[in-house]
């Protein structure tokens, strides 16, 4: 929260200084670290080195080091190694009934045959839609809540609380009501448009419908998200920019549009980047709808195709070959996302 | 705002004189307002109403009621109920051995992952470069590393010895899925973990750990002495962030314990397949399962409200 709206440069400036100012100390400052360093390390050479490498990364860097590094280590192994992992894989012919990836005759024939797959194109094309439109809706609703809450009004708590209520709850527990609403004869979906006389629409077969009736679905569950993350960039907004633009006679709507929402360009981001990972997660709603591999015909996305593939169908290398496609959507959000927090100093 | 001069003097006033008050001075605008944001409470809270009543009504009921509508007297039933609490008891209990561990063991990693990068003697660019390569895995898909996962677990860790400590343990062939989900939630959480921690320890006082580093302490000591005891606040924000979303994930369970016949099923997997093992058009049961599946989100969720939004706007 704060990490997205405090402006704090000024406060990160003034670490980076201080840090440059120990660097300069550092050099002569060897006697300091021979008493933080583990007494064991006593041989000359070796502390040599140490204090090499200390000169070239900081004082502290070896003694916090066993704080990040194992934890790192494990992490780095099993998100980059397996993603690499992975990519070796989907260059394989990896399939049922084989013990191990035969990783001796590598080639892309795997992504070849994605692209000449009409199934894949139609997942990739879904998984576009679901993730703009629900990333969109999401955000909109999430920001028209935040703006009305803000307004000083009596219950904000209880209000907060409803409306987040949904996101703590698991994508198999909001399948089964969200089965429930869209049921064909006592869904309250059809209940609703059967008020002024449209319907009933069987919403999860139809094929035209059922994409969106599942971002409806996801939009309920995660708006509540987007709501907190801009209440706590408006309460980040001085009272100031809300008067001045009142003194300049901008009408409420005009205040939002020009003053305060652009005010909130660094919560959007933020809540964009980790509503689309919530987004690329829809297969457990997915999956729960149905109770198995094959969603809905007209849901399917790269998500589900790609567990369905590696995991009903056991073409394993397919499989990773469609997860590649999926992270590189995914490294299309997080790059930008991480360049821009290291432009803010947020790292 | 206007809430906050109301408030002031009506401490002393009974709850409808301050009402009628409330009401008198309330303007169209303001009643407006109300209005859209209880329709909008009623948008969020309508599907899980639903839910819940249906999953109290005979089949007869079911069909003869609305949705939303509580049922009758002669409607009402717990049976679905039972029958849920039967078929769940169990993964409830399963759900239990790998998320208490796995949140408490990646809450604690992310302190002191956190804790290492935030130590001031270190060039703002390597710090920066790691933090990101480690912020950078809570954004990358699951499925993405999907398959080596599993070649990893049942392969490779099995060839490499890798699990000969859970045999060791005594832990019998059908849960070793459930070891495999502790290591691979806490490997996953700990960007998460650390990235709470962090923007958490930036705000710390710096002096305080400066000072104690001049009095010679190690950085261990200085963990132990004043960041842990201090990290309160952001342990109860992690612990319940992560207990919430590893209770909550159906993925890992799906490909590292596969089944929900097995003895080890986790609740998210059981409630999952309730539709296609038992009668896919059970509304009170699937309703009656989902409620009881939720059970420790929604308590922790009520209890901890507060600390819940913090988390996850964090």
């Amino acid at each position: 929260m704060r990490r997205a709206i405090t402006p704090g440069s000024a406060d990160d400036q003034r670490v980076n200084d201080a840090g440059g100012e120990r660097d300069a100390v550092r050099t002569d400052g060897g006697v300091v670290n021979e008493d933080s360093r583990s007494p064991d390390s006593e041989s000359g050479s070796l502390d040599r080195l140490a204090a090499g490498i200390d000169g070239l990364l900081g004082s502290d860097f070896l003694e916090s080091s066993i704080f990040w590094v194992p934890p790192f280590l494990l992490m780095g192994l099993f998100v980059y190694g397996a993603v690499i992992w992975n990519f070796l894989i989907s260059l394989t012919d990896y399939q049922r009934f084989a013990n191990a990836p035969d990783y001796s005759n590598l080639d892309f024939e795997m992504y070849t045959r994605a692209l000449a797959d009409s199934g894949f194109i139609d997942a990739a094309v879904n998984t576009f839609i679901l993730l703009v439109a629900f990333t969109a809706g999401t955000l909109a609703v999430g920001l028209i809540l935040a703006i009305l809450i803000d307004r000083g009004i009596r219950f904000e708590n209880s209000f907060r609380t409803i409306y987040l209520l949904p996101m703590s709850l698991s994508f198999v527990v909001t399948a089964q009501f969200w089965l429930w609403i869209y049921n064909y004869n006592n869904g309250i979906a059809n209940r609703v448009i059967g008020l002024v006389g449209v319907g009933p629409i069987s919403w999860l077969g139809n094929q035209t419908i059922v994409l969106w009736a599942v971002i409806f679905a996801l939009m309920w569950q995660f708006s509540g998200y987007a709501m907190v993350v801009y209440l706590a960039g408006l309460r980040a907004i001085p009272d100031e920019h809300y008067e001045a633009a009142k003194v300049d006679g901008a009408s409420t709507l005009k205040m939002y549009w020009r003053v305060i929402i652009p005010q909130l360009k660094g919560a959007t981001i933020s809540a964009a980047v980790v509503l689309m990972v919530f987004g690329m997660k829809a297969f457990d709603f997915l999956y729960s709808l149905v109770g198995g591999y094959r969603p809905p015909n007209g849901a399917d996305i790269l998500a589900t195709k790609m567990v369905r593939e590696a995991y009903a169908n056991l073409n394993w290398a397919y499989g990773a070959a469609i997860a590649i496609v999926l992270f590189a959507m995914a490294l299309g959000v997080i790059g930008p996302y991480l360049v821009y927090e290291y432009r803010r100093n947020n790292l | 705002m206007t809430d906050d001069t109301l408030r002031t003097d009506g401490g002393t006033a009974t709850f409808t004189a301050r009402l009628r008050r409330n009401v008198e001075q309330m303007t169209i605008e303001d009643a407006g307002l109300y209005v859209v944001l209880l329709l909008a409470a009623g948008f969020y809270l309508v599907p899980i109403e639903s839910g819940l009543v249906t999953s109290i009504k005979t089949g007869t009921a079911i069909v003869e009621t609305a949705p939303f509508a509580p049922p009758g007297p002669s409607g009402f039933t717990l049976e679905k109920w039972q029958a849920a609490v039967e078929a769940l008891l169990r993964g409830i209990g399963n759900s239990m051995l790998y998320a208490v561990p796995a949140t408490v063991i990646s809450a604690f990693v992310g302190s002191i992952t956190a804790y290492g990068l935030t130590i001031p003697d270190w060039k703002q660019s390597y710090k920066a470069l790691v933090l990101a390569l480690i912020i950078a895995g809570i954004f990358i898909p699951y499925q993405a590393v999907l398959v080596p996962l599993t070649q990893f677990w049942s392969q490779w860790a099995q060839l490499t010895d890798l699990l000969s400590f859970v045999w060791a343990l005594g832990v019998p062939n059908d849960y070793v899925g459930i070891v495999e989900l502790v290591v691979t939630h806490v490997a996953y959480g700990i960007p998460i973990c650390t990235l709470l921690f962090r923007t958490y320890y930036k705000t710390m006082s710096e002096e305080m750990i400066e000072s104690a580093r001049l009095d010679g302490a190690t950085l261990r000591r200085v963990y132990r002495r004043i960041v842990f005891p201090l990290s309160g606040p952001m342990f109860a924000v992690v612990l319940i962030y992560q207990f919430t979303q590893i209770w909550n994930d159906l993925l890992f369970t799906l490909v590292l314990v596969s089944t929900e016949s097995s003895p080890a099923a986790p609740v998210v997997l059981i409630l999952a397949g309730l539709g296609t093992s038992l009668e896919g058009q059970d509304f009170a049961l699937r309703m009656a399962g989902a409620f009881f599946a939720a059970l420790p989100t929604l308590a922790v969720y009520i209890f901890f409200g507060d600390e819940f939004a913090e988390g996850v706007a964090a």
